[in-house]
């Protein structure tokens, strides 16, 4: 009972912050206060929200139950592939984004999109688009969130209150604080899970008689491939490098570049973000691991257990139970369940919130539903001129409730593990997209019909993962169903984890066919008019470009 | 000059990621319980911060923050 007050407690703490402390909209900056805090976030405060904004459920609670199931190959998988390409794709792109919003008053990356590709309806495609790729994203953080009051409560909080209530506290603050509430938030949350993450590795490895007793036995045992990477082919491991470029595709992410008072903020961020990766990751990835050998807490023997008959029956049960086996084998409660078990009670229900912290990363993304809608959509198509600011802001909210509605709904029924939700959906999406931001800032040549032929790509192939999975059931652990194989080829292989294609994650050919759509399509359309591509790339030295600004300037070059 | 050895030394790094020489074993343990495979991608996160450092000391695009503080009549109301 304390846990789950400590974790009520917490949650109230969030309201406020989000809600009161930090509400400073008024007058004519109103709009972008809400949506962009005034552009106004300082160094800490905007490595820590940045930060914290990617560092979700799938990097708490996803990251512990791949490692469960696969070992310490996560942490090469996504942090260290992470550590390297989040920050560069910061450098390179965020820090233009910044520029361009900061001198045309961008809010959201389909206004961007539709002044430099001189469009509207192809921005509204990405828009929505984009959209439909973020509620998996927003699924994963109910899932964390139902999960974790689950186990914090003892089951006292059901899985379907708990994914409701984290839903309703996150629309809560978002709704009344905008950005500088959610900023505040996740500076808060981040920090929390700092702190914590380090004491529930102290705590568990004491609590499990030391981690070099654990490892020695676990390397003695069946499941010594947990400590090496023998399962994966390196060809596998190599294609999760392009996932990571998904994370500046998400408009939550190109939003909150826009947040920056200064761009020399972006410096901080660019060179701490790898050490807050390693130091986020590392915990829950090497207690994931370890959670192999806690055997003496029941409800990870039955996950072990549960397992075990998986693999050994693979094949042999009947559809329904080796669905209920996968999902009693399944992880993400892992690190829950471990310091349930090891950590003191009041500790447990600190823990329990600092967890909670980072599982309620969702708050960004849908402030950002609600932003793109309003501006993207509703402003757009003149919205704000026929029916009033009131009716703007009503709107944004009543099409984030919806889609929230829809996540909900998903995320009680869905079977799949966090880490597979976003890996497959969110993230192979989304990486499908930076080509867009890529062209758009650094070709000229780029046209709206390679934009949209490359959005279109995305969305057919994002589409086409969901219907597979969603037809060929996942294989027990280190089995592979093979779903299209050609001339003694496998074409197409279903894996625990996902899909995989000629051995690669799917994440791969969708960013290749995405920019090359992008590139044969452009070539072959009309390109914006020369003044549009003269503001982007201005010519050094050249006359000045439009607006008299002088011709040193150097947006996209 | 300086931006060619930029570009090789993120191209190292990122090659560096793809560690097959401890693909397939967990020793040497570091702090005999840290497996290989692990630590490894942990200094590797460490690397990736000193390129980082190295690339917005060296490569830093301050004349975009410049640029971005002009007025512009285009500018969105």
């Amino acid at each position: 009972m304390i846990p789950t007050l400590i974790v009520f407690g917490y949650l109230a703490i969030v309201v406020y912050i989000g809600v009161f402390a930090f509400r400073r909209a008024h007058g004519k900056q109103e709009v972008e206060d809400y949506f962009l805090a005034s552009r106004s976030l300082g160094p800490f405060v905007f490595l820590m929200s940045l930060f914290g904004t990617n560092m979700t459920a799938f990097a708490i609670l996803g990251s512990s139950g791949h490692a469960f199931a696969n070992g310490i190959v996560t942490f090469g998988l996504m942090a260290s592939a992470s550590a390297l390409v989040i920050p560069l794709t910061l450098l390179l792109v965020g820090t233009r984004v910044w520029a361009l919003g900061k001198h045309y008053g961008f809010i959201t990356p389909v206004q961007l999109f539709r002044d430099r590709w001189e469009t509207s309806h192809v921005g509204t495609v990405i828009f929505a688009v984009q959209a439909a790729l973020l509620v998996p994203y927003i699924i994963i953080g109910m899932m964390g969130g139902g999960t974790t009051l689950e186990v914090v409560s003892g089951g006292r909080v059901p899985y379907w209150l708990g994914s409701a209530v984290v839903a309703l506290v996150v629309m809560t603050y978002v709704f009344f604080g905008g950005m500088r509430g959610t900023a505040w938030v996740n500076t808060f949350q981040t920090t929390l899970f700092l702190v914590f993450g380090a004491v529930a590795v102290v705590v568990i490895g004491w609590g499990m008689g030391g981690f070099r007793s654990a490892v020695e036995a676990l390397a003695a045992s069946p499941q010594s491939f947990l400590l090496t990477r023998e399962r994966f082919s390196p060809l596998y491991f190599f294609s999760y490098t392009f996932i990571p470029l998904s994370s500046i595709a998400f408009p939550h992410i190109t939003i909150f570049c826009l947040t920056a008072r200064r761009m020399s903020q972006f410096r901080k961020t660019v060179v701490f973000y790898p050490l807050c990766i390693a130091a986020i990751w590392l915990p829950c990835v090497f207690l994931g691991v370890m959670a192999n050998r806690a055997t003496d807490v029941p409800a990870i023997q039955e996950k072990l257990d549960a397992r075990e008959t998986l693999v050994a029956q693979a094949g042999a049960l009947p559809k329904g139970e080796a669905a209920a086996l996968r999902a009693k084998a399944a992880g993400d409660d892992v690190l829950l369940l471990l310091l349930d078990h090891y950590a003191p009670i009041w500790l447990a229900g600190l823990l329990g919130a600092g967890i909670m912290a980072a599982v309620m990363a969702t708050d960004s993304q849908i402030l950002a539903l609600s932003t793109m809608f309003t501006e993207d959509v509703f402003a757009h198509y003149e919205g704000k001129a026929r029916f009033g600011e009131a009716a703007q802001v009503h709107t944004g909210r009543a099409f984030v409730i919806g889609l929230t509605i829809v996540a909900y709904f998903i995320a009680l029924r869905l079977p799949e593990s966090i880490f597979a939700v976003a890996v497959q959906y969110a993230f192979t999406g989304f990486a499908g997209l930076s080509p867009l931001l890529l062209a758009a800032l650094f070709w000229r040549g780029s046209t709206k019909w390679g934009a949209l032929a490359s959005t279109l790509s995305v969305a057919a192939f994002v589409l086409g993962i969901a219907a597979v999975n969603a037809i060929v059931p996942a294989p027990p652990p280190g089995q592979a169903i093979v779903v299209w194989s050609l001339a003694g080829q496998d074409l197409l292989v279903r894996t625990t984890g996902g899909l995989s294609m000629l051995g690669l994650l799917p994440v791969v050919p969708v960013v290749l066919i995405s920019a090359l759509l992008m590139l044969v399509v452009s070539m072959l359309t009309c390109k914006p008019s020369p003044e549009t591509i003269a503001r982007y790339f201005p010519a050094r030295g050249g006359p000045p470009p439009l607006g008299g600004e002088p011709a040193s300037r150097s947006f996209g070059s | 000059m300086k931006t060619a050895l930029l570009v090789l030394a993120t191209l190292a790094v990122y090659a560096l990621h793809q560690d097959f020489w401890f693909w397939t074993r967990a020793e040497p343990l570091l702090f005999g319980f840290l497996p290989a495979g692990l630590w490894y991608h942990v200094g590797y996160a460490v690397l990736a911060s000193l390129l980082m450092w190295l690339l917005v000391t060296h490569a830093w695009p301050g004349q975009l923050e410049r640029d971005a503080e002009l007025p512009h009549e285009d500018r969105r109301p």
